[in-house]
């Protein structure tokens, strides 16, 4: 043991889950969790049949429907009759394999990276796939988790492995305290309008730094979820005692002795002192402002205070043709304030900010007040166990008292494949992950925002920065 | 999978620069359950207005698009999600081939899996490339991939990067679960040391 060299929380756990290195081949690593959702799966599933191969390990394998579920009255028969069919093919295929599926009625149904960590299915130390790429969220967890295509969910159900290469180690230090009404969604967006969409391309972020250590297990997720969007495949935050009083007591994690003999397990999963990162880039939280985006990606970001940038300041053609034509989509001005801007929608949601504490921060700001009526406010719980705890707490009594329409669980407006969807020019504040073309509706134009300037937004009726309503 | 190797082909050029998924094929036709007649949706809702009809200045619109095996695009292509219906739909267009500066991780991957070639060159060539697209748009490449390089036309050859892994794969044009299920006693071993201590199947 020391005669190791120190290694990073990445490397522990890869180490730990290598299970064939062959020379001038990939690695098989071993997958401790796999999740499923209806989007990408069928095509694996018909793999597995027309090779006549089993799920090797149901007990590893757990399957949710979120990505094309209604989040209307769920009693009524889903009317889109594809998603009605791809829904009914999940539950086919799960029943066949013999997989745990949470379908619609189901109280365990919600977004695949929601219900991992609510259901303790999420532990540290864990490698965990999906056909998602935001499955990074889980690795908030200490877990190296990320999103893989349908090719590689087929080999994982049929294997439990996965062919990989080592990605290199990315430290994203971010020191000091966040002011109020800055949060973990501003830090990831300030960290990607840094860095760019393609800065972290080909390495897994760990998140480091005092202002990480003082975040919420759900603000951290907010965070490594969104590492995608920074071109990295998995982010991650070491394991501490406020990932165990978070985990204590779910439903998957072990019990009693086994629990005392995990965590001292878990302890051990932080990076070793010495331990070095290929790339390292800081952030002062004390000096974050939130942020919002402007353009067709998630790097095109800036302090809500400030201005989109001109054509002048950016150094290549690349970029200028990027920012015109993401401008031209967005019908905005190079030059010009975000501030003041109307908005048609606001979405609070997605597997990013769907979470308990996003809706109770976006409640603090809406308790007591009125969305403004030109504004449709969409508030869309992350899973059955959150919209039972938001039921606890008031909180659909209060979101519809100040205007909002309070939903059924899903992914609905992040990626408006049930029919949320914004209509062409129509602007939205979305605490979803992606701004792209379209994404949230064809024609459809998002600026990407935390749970406070979203709600901040719906009271006013244009962007707005919350710390005039705190 | 057929198996990959060499092609001469025309080269539709479109530079721009993170050239996302949802761009490639935008989610609402992510709710199909198989990889059937999957053309239609490449690059969608830049190829079609909203009452379906083709946009005429859009590239893949063109003439020189007909039966072009190589596309060439700007850097971090394939950004965004993990949906393979991403490489689905560019080789049902009919792409074998895409030449860029870098690619997002996921999407290399993916396209690794299903015999389409991310081909990554320099930054001077990707220009060069543009260039002479631009100027010649009957100009023809050949990618090679047991010599894993694209020959220009004046016959300079330029080296692309792939793991021999994958090479190998895609010159035999199989799929690489067989790999993996060679490994059985590898795996058995690694799940003796490692059970499930609370499976999944509890929830139920």
């Amino acid at each position: 043991m020391n005669n190791l060299p120190p290694r990073t929380l990445f490397e522990k756990i890869w180490d730990k889950h290598v299970v064939q290195d062959e020379m001038d081949c990939p690695s098989v690593l071993y997958i401790d969790l796999h999740l499923v959702h209806e989007v990408t799966s069928p095509q694996a599933f018909q793999g597995l049949r027309e090779k006549g191969l089993i799920v090797r390990q149901v007990g590893r394998t757990v399957a949710t429907a979120d990505h094309s579920v209604p989040t209307t009255d769920r009693s009524l028969p889903i009317t889109d009759s594809m998603a009605a069919n791809q829904l009914r093919q999940l539950e086919i295929n799960c029943r066949e394999f013999g997989i745990p599926h949470f379908g619609i009625g189901n109280p365990h149904q919600g977004i695949v990276h929601v219900i991992g960590p609510e259901l303790g299915l999420t532990q540290p130390g864990m490698t965990i796939v999906c056909g998602d790429s935001h499955t990074a969220t889980h690795g908030a967890l200490g877990a190296l988790a990320f999103g893989i295509g349908t090719t590689e969910v087929e080999h994982v159900l049929a294997t439990q492995c996965l062919l990989q290469r080592k990605s290199k180690t990315f430290e994203v230090r971010v020191d000091g305290q966040l002011r109020s009404g800055v949060t973990s969604k501003d830090i990831i967006l300030a960290l990607i309008a840094k860095i760019g969409v393609g800065g972290g391309v080909g390495s897994i972020f760990e998140f480091t730094g005092s202002a990480i250590r003082a975040l919420s297990m759900e603000a951290r997720m907010t965070i490594c979820n969104m590492s995608i969007e920074g071109g990295a495949r998995a982010g991650l935050i070491a394991p501490d005692e406020i990932t165990f009083e978070y985990l204590h007591g779910r439903p998957f994690v072990p019990k009693n002795a086994a629990w005392d003999e995990s965590v001292k397990l878990w302890r051990q999963l932080p990076g070793d002192v010495g331990a070095t990162y290929d790339t390292q880039v800081i952030l002062d939280a004390n000096k974050l402002e939130p942020m919002i985006t402007y353009g067709t990606n998630p790097g095109m970001g800036i302090p809500i205070t400030g201005s989109i940038p001109t054509l002048e300041s950016l150094e290549d053609d690349s970029s200028r043709r990027a920012l015109a034509r993401a401008l031209e989509y967005m019908n905005l001005s190079p030059g010009k304030r975000l501030l003041g801007h109307p908005v048609d929608v606001v979405f609070i949601g997605s597997c990013t900010n769907s979470r308990i504490s996003d809706l109770r921060a976006a409640a603090g700001i809406l308790k007591g007040r009125k969305v403004n009526p030109k504004v449709r406010v969409m508030v869309v719980p992350g899973s059955e166990q959150v919209k039972r705890q938001a039921k606890q707490e008031g909180l659909p009594e209060l979101f519809r008292a100040a205007g909002c329409e309070w939903r059924e669980p899903g992914c609905s407006m992040c990626i408006a494949m049930n029919g949320d969807e914004l209509r062409p020019g129509q602007y939205c504040v979305s605490t979803s992950n992606r701004n792209f073309e379209g994404r949230q509706g064809i024609g459809g134009r998002t600026f990407l925002a935390s749970p406070l300037t979203a709600a901040a937004t719906a009271i006013e009726g244009c962007i707005s920065d919350v710390r005039t309503l705190l | 999978m057929e198996p990959v190797n060499s092609f001469t082909s025309r080269v539709v050029p479109l530079p721009n620069e993170n050239i996302d998924t949802d761009i490639i094929i935008p989610a609402r036709f992510l709710k199909i359950t198989d990889k059937a007649n999957m053309e239609q949706y490449c690059f969608h809702d830049w190829r079609f207005d909203s009452a379906g009809k083709p946009r005429l200045d859009f590239i893949l619109n063109q003439t020189r698009a007909k039966g072009a095996k190589i596309l060439l695009v700007g850097k971090n292509f394939g950004t965004g999600s993990s949906r393979e219906h991403a490489p689905w739909t560019l080789m049902a267009f009919g792409f074998r081939a895409i030449i860029s500066l870098s690619f997002a991780d996921i999407f290399r991957s993916n396209a690794l899996k299903n015999g389409l070639l991310p081909v990554e060159l320099p930054a001077s060539t990707c220009s060069e490339l543009f260039e002479l697209a631009e100027k010649n748009p009957a100009m023809e490449l050949t990618v090679d991939l047991a010599s894993q390089s694209v020959k220009l036309p004046n016959g300079r050859s330029v080296e692309f990067p792939i793991d021999n892994f994958s090479k190998k794969c895609l010159l035999e044009g199989v799929d690489q679960l067989g790999y993996i299920l060679k490994q059985e006693k590898h795996i058995q071993a690694f799940e003796q040391a490692h059970p499930v201590t609370v499976p999944t199947s509890q929830l139920q």
